[in-house]
């Protein structure tokens, strides 16, 4: 079971969220005209890396933020968790 | 009955406390401190089962949890368990286990025949066998092996014991308690860390307990026992016996196996039978020690050959002689050991050691106490078939090559030493690059991926002294990293003896015109031609291998056999061990009992259970529940002898001519507020939001992204900056979390917080055509008319002095009201309801007529929002505004969702008018079309019309707007029914919708 940083709780066991996919996916901004490939390539393509991946996880039983998390997704290594609206570099 | 084979004195026994026991309905005799296994053998019973394919006879080979041998069922206050080994089952008063394997019985057994039709059992046999014909598989293949390879039976009773999850953070956490688990765990404890040591037997001291070596002036033993005393005074300490460390997972995340009770005769009153830990700990020490090898030779699988050290603890732990004239056979030092106990407690043993010419203290020490030794020996093949009676040995040359000739010698029972391998399934679990360490030739950790560091044996270190010091410095290191303590420990003064090197040899070569079998793997029955075979047949990879022939498969997942088999690979390919490499391991270390996984979640205990604040008043008025999600919501309320078919139309009709009242607590509700809530609900919602006035309700359904219909439910407006959301019940986690997701992450510039309110309010639907008048008699100050209070209006009142919220929404169709009060007022509005109703008929309904009211209205739910239905589908669609944007509304472009002949709801009614059809049917154009007949829908939901006293179902059709009036086949292969059925429009009653407004 994963130990996960919660930014606003701290050191969290998975069992205490879930999870939210790739989070540099962007949602294209409402009343934007684009193109059929665009809106599937975000509905539906996503490239399920083998490393290093930043990923969303909710921390449903604790805070209930949506956070952003640096995960190893071979070895399960967490480098770093963010919050969801900093910045990262 | 005597224990013929129990010493006069010694081992660490209580022998003042004599306890019986039942072996195969046999009445024996131990002691307290035996094991199933050593009280056994005190009685000389050595034949204990028959092996997985050949029903060979088995004995006991080992002490401990490496056990390949001696699985047994066992009998424990009135319950059963499989799978027991009796090396580790603790004796208690009363025991009873049996033989698993054998059938009749574990003297004569049928299947014993597999052992002479042996050629029909090579390696990939159930690969090449069981393969065909197909249809054999299910009728004749699979019940013979299941039959033949069970290994014991498991309970098909409840389970009337408890077990327990605990969960517990530790700065180290030391798995073992020899030598170096106790030096580590001590060093670490005086540094103030927060420690916990485990250790699988009853008995803490590990190797100390067996060996005789001195620490500090004091007997190993002796030394242990000061140790875990003291540690067991600590504060900052736990220790914990008969506790096995079987998984380490990611994050320095490890589960314990705790057996509380297994070796009591019951266990006591609020104490559980197991316990499973799961520690997070900071630092991990691995200090779980080595098992030996064994020796390959012909029929070594005989009852009477057994590991040396297992002979060894047989002899200083219980008291208990393995044999009377006992051959060792060693390729190293440690067979000595044994040989030496043995002599010392006046038995004769003989030696066959098989290197040339080796010279240490201990080899000294056995030559001086006048012990028969014979160098460059081996033994070729074990005699006897129940039990060893003689062993054929023969010089072998010094190229390991030639035997020379074979002798035949008397013996009761043949101790082998293989050397040893370093016990590495938890460090290569957690991620651990292991390598092979040449000296030792086994493998041993590596480079760590988390925070675990092995040491002493199972770190391939063999020497007390070493394990020693390394053991305490780890200790006292890592726990100063936690700490910043550093109390330094002094070093003990240690006294042991030096051994000289192991023989590289581990498979004696078969004599000439001899086809002995010599098994690798025990507990599997793989022996080395098996391994020969799979070779020749073409497998390289040793993953491959270990499938072919199940080497190393079985439950004790190889510990006696993986290193013997990857030997003979290598030698055979001629490639070096660790370029043929090991296979995975994979937890659990030992077995562990469903029970000890599941914890207390069992029965009523498997997921929480939700009431509603009315619970009580449905229970006295005989509510029949029905799981809702992890609610509880009255399905019917019974009257006599009615059945749910009778309640449900009783209930159903009552609502349709009067007045009915139905629990609606259970409705997911979000308190939604802010300056851009509309803004919120306009981009969640397919429909238009933005001009939703103040005291008002608006139905709303909201889509996934890829456009299929997520949930849909009421949003009404309480104040300018105020909305209160209902949600299905299914999905009021989901939507919450959906909501959070976007105003979170997608537009965090919206300014508007969400909170379940779910629990806060409890709920009831008032529905019918008597509704208002009982709303009128509930709130007299309020005006209740439909100019009052207008379809879709809301209003806020006092019911009786408690504050109420009154909305004119509807799910069943009729003329109806929604009435929340604060959840503890639920039962307060509840009575109100029914004692004020009395005049208008009301009645209470359930889930049951409220799912045939909503049916025969069209209403779409749960079976229509499946999570593969777009709005079309629904008949929603005139909910999907063309000028706005919204959650998925791009996805609503795609093709199929726009095709000419989409699926789409529609009703059903059996052309007999009689014939319930059940969920899940197909409907099909031609009944008797051959298969796969092509499907054009499936009923989404049946009931029985209220309004028409006839079935009625909702389909989801393919092409559903052009097929109202086609005639169609239901088919249930399930319920074996065909259905001639007409397709009618999914509104069964009042189709404009007049009632809801009236
Ligand atoms: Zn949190």
């Amino acid at each position: 079971m994963l130990h996960i940083k919660c930014p606003y709780c701290g050191m969290r066991s998975q069992n205490e969220f879930s999870y939210g996919g790739d989070a540099s996916v962007k949602r294209p901004e409402l009343n934007k005209e684009i193109s059929d490939q665009e809106w599937d390539s975000f509905v539906y393509n996503r490239k399920s890396l083998r490393g290093k991946h930043l990923e969303l996880w909710q921390h449903l039983s604790g805070c209930r933020q949506w956070i952003k998390v640096e995960r190893d997704t071979a070895t399960h290594e967490i480098f770093n968790t963010h919050k969801a609206d900093e910045e990262i570099s | 009955m005597t224990q013929a084979f129990r010493l006069e004195n010694g081992g660490l026994i209580n022998r003042d406390k004599k306890l019986s026991f039942k072996f195969n309905g046999k009445t024996y005799y131990g002691y307290e401190g035996d094991t199933l296994a050593s009280a056994l053998i005190a009685n000389g019973v050595h034949l204990v089962g028959r092996s997985f394919k050949y029903h060979r006879p088995r004995g006991f080979f080992g002490a401990g949890v490496d056990e390949p041998y001696a699985i047994v069922q066992l009998y424990r206050n009135n319950e059963t368990e499989p799978n027991v080994k009796a090396t580790e089952q603790e004796l208690f008063e009363g025991l009873e286990a049996k033989s698993v394997n054998c059938w009749p019985s574990v003297n004569f057994d049928i299947g014993a025949i597999n052992n002479f039709l042996k050629i029909f059992l090579p390696a990939g046999f159930y690969y090449k066998t069981f393969m065909w014909p197909k249809s054999f598989w299910y009728r004749v293949y699979e019940p013979f092996i299941r039959k033949a390879a069970g290994l014991g039976v498991a309970s098909t009773k409840h389970d009337k014991e408890r077990y327990e999850h605990k969960y517990e953070y530790f700065d180290l956490l030391i798995v073992g308690s020899g030598p170096s688990g106790l030096a580590s765990a001590y060093a670490a404890a005086k540094n103030g860390a927060r420690v916990i040591l485990a250790e699988d037997k009853p008995r803490f001291g590990g190797s100390l307990l067996t060996s005789d070596v001195n620490i500090g002036n004091q007997s190993g033993e002796d030394w242990a026992n000061s140790i875990i005393a003291e540690l067991k005074e600590m504060p900052n300490v736990v220790v914990k016996n008969r506790s096995q460390v079987f998984g380490y997972y990611d994050h320095n995340m490890l589960v314990m196996s705790e057996k509380v009770s297994d070796h009591l005769p019951k266990t006591k009153k609020y104490h559980p039978k197991q316990r499973l830990w799961y520690i997070r700990a900071k630092e991990v020490l691995i200090s779980s020690g080595s098992i030996e090898r064994p020796l390959v030779f012909g029929n070594n699988d005989t009852p009477g050959v057994m590991l040396s050290s297992a002979a060894k603890e047989y002899l200083k732990v219980y008291g208990v002689l393995v044999g009377k004239n006992p051959l060792v056979f060693t390729n190293n030092d440690s067979g000595y050991e044994t040989a030496i106990e043995f002599k010392k407690n006046g038995i004769n043993p003989i030696i066959l050691d098989s290197r040339v010419n080796p010279q240490s203290e201990i080899i000294n020490e056995a030559i001086n106490l006048g012990i028969n030794i014979k160098f460059s020996y081996v033994v070729v093949a074990a005699q006897g078939y129940k039990k060893v009676n003689s062993a054929d040995i023969a010089k072998i040359s010094d190229n390991k090559k030639q035997l020379g000739t074979v002798e035949n010698i008397k013996c009761d029972c043949i101790c082998v030493s293989g050397f040893w391998t370093p016990t590495i399934h938890l460090a290569s679990q957690s991620g651990n690059k292991t390598k092979f360490k040449e000296e030792i030739d086994a493998f041993v950790p590596g480079t760590s991926k988390q925070n675990e560091t092995t040491l002493g044996a199972a770190n391939g270190i063999f020497t007390l002294e070493e394990t020693l010091k390394d053991s305490f410095t780890a200790g006292q290191d890592l726990s100063k990293k936690i700490t910043n303590n550093d109390n330094k420990i002094s070093f003990p003064n240690v006294v042991e003896k030096k051994s000289s090197q192991h023989d590289k040899f581990w498979c004696v070569p078969l004599p000439e015109g001899k086809n002995y079998k010599r098994f690798l793997d025990f507990q599997n029955d793989v022996s080395v031609s098996d391994i020969e075979i799979a070779l020749k047949e073409g497998y390289r990879s040793i993953e491959h291998v270990k499938r072919y022939t199940t080497l190393g498969m079985a439950t004790d997942q190889g510990k006696t056999s993986n290193l013997n088999g990857l030997q003979l690979v290598s030698d055979i390919e001629n490639k070096v061990v660790p370029a043929v490499g090991h296979t995975t391991f994979r937890p659990p270390y030992t077995p562990i009992s469903i029970g000890a996984i599941v914890g207390r979640e069992v029965g009523k205990h498997s997921k929480p259970t939700r009431k509603s604040p009315m619970h009580s008043w449905h229970e006295k008025n005989n509510a029949v529940f029905v799981d809702a999600g992890v609610w509880l919501r009255p399905r019917y309320y019974k009257q006599g002898n009615e059945t749910l078919f009778e309640a449900s139309k009783r209930e159903g009709k009552n609502v349709r001519t009067n007045v009915g009242v139905c629990d609606v607590t259970t409705l997911g509700k979000i308190d939604i507020k802010g300056p851009d809530a509309a803004e919120l609900l306009n981009r969640v919602y397919t429909n238009a939001w933005l001009k939703l006035p103040v005291g008002k309700a608006r139905y709303g359904v909201m889509l996934r992204e890829d456009g299929i219909v997520m949930d849909d439910g009421t949003t009404t407006r309480i104040s300018e900056n105020h909305y209160h959301m209902t949600t299905t019940t299914a999905q009021a986690a989901n939507v919450l979390s959906h909501l959070e997701y976007y105003l979170q992450l997608v537009w965090p510039e919206l300014n508007v917080n969400v909170v379940s309110t779910t629990e806060q309010w409890a709920g009831a639907a008032i529905a019918g055509p008597k509704s208002r008048k009982l709303l009128e008699k509930l709130f007299p100050n309020n005006d209740v008319s439909n100019e009052g209070l207008p379809f879709m209006g809301y209003m806020e009142s006092d019911l009786f002095g408690v504050k109420a919220r009154i909305f004119r929404i509807s799910f069943s169709g009729e003329l109806a009201y929604e009435v929340n009060v604060e959840s503890d007022n639920g039962n307060f509005m509840w009575e109100k309801i029914i004692k004020l109703g009395q005049e208008f008929q009301v009645q209470p309904y359930g889930t049951e007529a409220l799912s045939t009211l909503r049916i025969e209205m069209g209403h779409v739910a749960g079976s229509e929002l499946d999570g593969r239905t777009i709005p079309y589908d629904t008949s929603l669609d005139g909910l999907v505004s063309k000028k706005k944007d919204f959650i998925g509304k791009r996805s609503l472009n795609r093709e199929a969702f726009t095709s000419e002949d989409r699926q789409k709801i529609v009703g059903v009614v059996p052309l007999d008018k009689k014939t319930s059809i059940p969920e899940g049917s197909h409907l099909v154009k031609d009944a008797k079309a051959p298969l796969p007949n092509k499907k054009l829908g499936h009923i989404s939901a049946s009931c029985w019309s209220v309004e028409h006293d006839n079935p009625f179902s909702l389909a989801i059709l393919k092409d559903g707007k052009n097929m109202i009036g086609e005639k169609l086949f239901v088919m249930s292969p399930l319920k074996n029914k065909v259905i001639p059925v007409e397709i009618v429009s999914s509104h069964y009653v009042d189709p404009k919708g007049e009632r809801v407004r009236s």
